[in-house]
């Protein structure tokens, strides 16, 4: 290991961090990746003249007496060098390796010799204009002005940048025909556009093309902590609420060293299971609708919804908002709280048991789940595919296992794996992971530890409170999709530099149009949902 | 064949009696605040400075809060200390006119009033509606996709998600409209034939929400067409939403 270590939820001085040449880097990601590391992040951040982390530049103010969120197509890291950073995971060592390199304005690209970097080189290139050479389809992936003067793709200034409007791959061929799906849809889903390579039914390739969600989150990151930052944490994505602040809580208790007391932690563990079992019974659900089985489609839309006011008993909101913030939680549980949480929770874990074992002994259902859209363990390897899709496809990796903090060093969840790699693995691992989740979450209802359940004094209340100064930390969570990695740099006044949020549909949209290769069309939908990727999460 | 039925019986009826019985909801829900303007210390802002979007309009005799831009975090009633900001959970929150989303001390909150004349009576008893999602985070959508479950059950009041905005009466929008959303938003709204309702879903949709003032953004739904109904919340209860929807229609029972 080469670089500088961290733990989860831990920082490293951002001197103590190798800047390789790029040659080095080059090498040292694609041999740990090669080695069985993973690629949490990897980012570009503007570079000042002293090393420091640049502060964004041109801020318009907003609403709420802050700035953040430059103008469109003004320069947010001025002229500004960038300096290109990776994270990569080790699960045997438990820990994370941080390497630095300062690329100049093009680049020779990882992906081809690493496919895991496939779109973030595609990130890098867009947001920060620079080239990574080589590159096997180097495209936008969001569709805005790079937040530096210049253009990877040589687009003149002042032309307009519509959504999309790209080259798409394309099969060529008398009876190819192409089929092009979004941004709305037919449902009430967010937007997307999908492109398929058909013949006849058979789905030779699908191409999928986002960003039509890009809200400028990371922009406006930069620059906090500030009082809407926990609130752009928590609808990152929404249905990952808790997972993301959770990943923010970590970062920042890392950088200032303010430990969350134990029942803080419980509950945040209570509140991110309770999480995953809403979505993962919702999705159950919709998997089931998805192939006309309706018994369990309606049984589980309705105990999602119970999840989820078991989520609004604790805090007041069925999503978790308000509920995380550093230094522990909001919300305390009061005795006849978690009583009635203890309640109401056993009679909706044993109807959600009645309604998805139905799935599991009707061979219609199971005829349409299995040998369905197929990823193979080593296209989900190659990939660097995460969370429950991963370990659909016999990939063990679980941040719960492999990198534990908070609550699950003290409790462990088994992790679930399948090794088909089909709709059926991802629906199945779902079960397990429900199972898993309805032990754990009756350990910790049964030993709630006592005391307080926020630490005490302001931790990051907003402006009044900076970080400690050129930090960068690293956190990691399992939330219901996967991992999810925050990492950030603080600058010379203790402010965030630059803010890089991962969520696990990042990873994992690559994985779902491999799934659909050689697949009828007709299964898309199936599909799409037992992945149930995040576009607002992938966009920012 | 036989475990179907069992179970079917094992889940049980599930439909809310709501709205003509009632519902309990979680007593930590930050629904409609109430304002004391004359507990409001002098001199003290501290609200202000704690709100994450600018939603608190007046302090002291003017003391206002904006539900359109409101997240109903609640940071507000934490920071004052004598009181002033309460908030309650009293779902019923949704408005016709966006100036009616501004709380102020005193009784009286105008909740949205039916439709009247040719749509009034177009929709009343079925009304299509064609989602446009541009930007939010996905739990607006969530919140609506559940009004289709049994629990709530909308389809009872003739209210229905419809794929084509052709077949649609309503568009609702949520998210604060990225640029890379305005002209598939304006498409669809163009789709859809008049005379056809807005309603902006969730504090992105009504003032941007938590991206308010983002240069990627256009702070809601109003960029392409004003909204007719606005429901406020971060995002609002899906009985929020509900409700909001069956004042639109006319099929609140009275007094509720
Ligand atoms: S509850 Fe509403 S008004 Fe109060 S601080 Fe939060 S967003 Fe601002
Ligand atoms: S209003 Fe809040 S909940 Fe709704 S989409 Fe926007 S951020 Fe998400």
């Amino acid at each position: 290991m080469i670089g500088a270590r961290v733990i989860n939820g831990g920082t490293v001085p951002v001197r103590d961090i190798p800047v390789l040449g790029m040659e080095a880097f080059r090498a040292a990601v694609i041999e740990a990746v090669r080695d069985g590391a993973g690629l949490a992040a990897y980012f570009g951040y503007p570079l000042a003249p002293d090393g420091a982390v640049a502060p964004p530049g041109g801020g318009a103010a907003v609403a709420g007496g802050r700035t953040g969120g430059a103008p469109a197509g003004s320069a947010g890291g001025g002229t500004h060098p960038v300096r290109l950073v990776a994270v990569l995971t080790w699960p045997m060592a438990g820990g994370c390796e941080v390497v630095a390199t300062d690329p100049g304005e093009s680049f020779p690209a990882l992906t081809p010799d690493c496919p895991p970097a496939h779109w973030f080189e595609r990130e890098i290139a867009e947001q920060w204009a620079l080239r990574p050479e080589g590159h096997p389809w180097l495209k936008p992936i969001r569709y805005h002005r790079a937040w530096r003067p210049g253009d990877a793709w040589g687009r003149p200034p002042g032309t307009e940048i519509l959504p999309c409007v790209t080259d798409f791959f394309r099969v060529e061929g008398d009876e190819i025909h192409e089929v092009a799906v979004g941004p709305v849809h037919a449902g009430v889903i967010e937007p997307g556009h999908f492109r398929f390579q058909c013949h006849g039914e058979q789905v030779f390739h699908l191409e999928i093309a986002l960003g039509y969600q890009h809200r400028g989150v990371e922009r406006a990151l930069a620059g906090g902590p500030d009082p809407r930052t926990p609130h752009l944490m928590e609808t990152l994505a929404g249905d990952t609420t808790i997972g993301h602040s959770l990943a923010y809580a970590h970062l920042v208790e890392g950088m200032t060293g303010v430990k969350a007391p134990a029942r803080a932690l419980a509950i945040r563990a209570l509140a991110l299971e309770l999480e995953r079992l809403a979505n993962h019974v919702g999705d159950l659900g919709a998997l089931a609708n998805d192939v006309g089985f309706l018994p369990t489609a309606s049984y589980c839309g309705r105990l999602r919804g119970d999840f989820l006011n078991l989520s609004a008993l604790v805090c007041g909101s069925r999503f978790g908002r308000g509920l995380v913030r550093p230094g522990g939680v909001r919300f305390d549980l009061d005795p006849a709280r978690l009583e009635s949480l203890k309640n109401r929770f056993e009679p909706v874990a044993r109807d959600v048991e009645s309604a998805v074992t139905l799935l599991w002994r009707s061979s219609s259902v199971l005829a349409r789940f299995e040998e369905t859209g197929r990823v193979p363990r080593e296209t989900a390897l190659a990939l660097g595919l995460v969370g429950p899709a991963a370990r659909a496809s016999g990939v063990e990796r679980d941040v719960r296992m492999d990198f534990p903090t908070g609550f699950y060093r003290f409790l462990q969840v088994p992790v679930a794996l399948l090794p088909s790699g089909d709709v059926f693995a991802r629906a199945f691992v779902r079960w397990l992971e429900i199972q898993r989740s309805e032990a754990f979450i009756r350990q910790v209802l049964a030993g709630l530890p006592e005391g307080p359940c926020q630490a005490d004094g302001p931790v990051v209340a907003g402006s009044e409170v900076p970080l400690p100064p050129h930090l960068l930390g690293v956190s990691l969570v399992e939330g219901w999709r996967g991992e999810i990695c925050h990492v950030a740099v603080t600058d010379g006044a203790g402010r965030f530099g630059w803010y890089k949020v991962v969520d696990p549909s990042f990873h994992n949209w690559m994985g779902l149009a491999m799934a659909l290769r050689d697949q009828p069309i007709s299964d898309f939908p199936l599909c799409n949902k037992s992945f149930n990727l995040s576009y607002c999460g992938h966009d920012l | 064949m036989l475990q179907v039925l069992l179970s079917r019986w094992q889940q049980g009826y599930r439909t809310m009696a709501w709205p003509e019985g009632d519902v309990v909801l979680p007593d930590r829900l930050r629904g409609r605040p109430v304002l004391r303007p004359e507990a409001c210390r002098d001199g003290c802002d501290r609200c202000r400075q704690v709100c994450p979007t600018g939603a608190i309009l007046g302090l002291g005799p003017t003391l206002a809060i904006d539900l359109g831009r409101c997240l109903f975090c609640g940071e507000c009633e934490r920071a004052c200390a004598p009181g002033a900001i309460r908030f309650t959970n009293e779902h019923r929150l949704a408005t016709g006119r966006r100036e009616d989303l501004i709380v102020r001390g005193g009784p009286g909150y105008k909740l949205a009033e039916p439709l009247t004349g040719e749509v009034g009576a177009l929709f009343a008893r079925s009304c299509k509606i064609r989602q446009v999602s541009a930007g939010g985070c996905n739990a607006c959508e969530a919140d609506i996709n559940v009004l289709g479950t049994l629990a709530f059950d909308m389809g009872r009041f003739g209210l229905q998600v419809v794929a084509s905005p052709r077949h649609a009466d309503a568009v609702a929008v949520t998210g604060p409209v990225p640029h890379q959303m305005k002209l598939a938003l304006a498409k669809t709204v163009a789709a859809t034939p008049t005379p056809r309702v807005i309603i902006a879903v969730g504090a992105c949709a009504i003032a941007g929400g938590p991206f308010a003032g983002h240069a990627e953004v256009n702070d809601g739904a109003a960029c392409v067409a004003p909204a007719d109904l606005s429901i406020p919340g971060c995002p609002p209860h899906p009985l929020t939403i509900l409700d909001g929807l069956l004042r639109l229609i006319g099929r609140m029972p009275a007094g509720r």
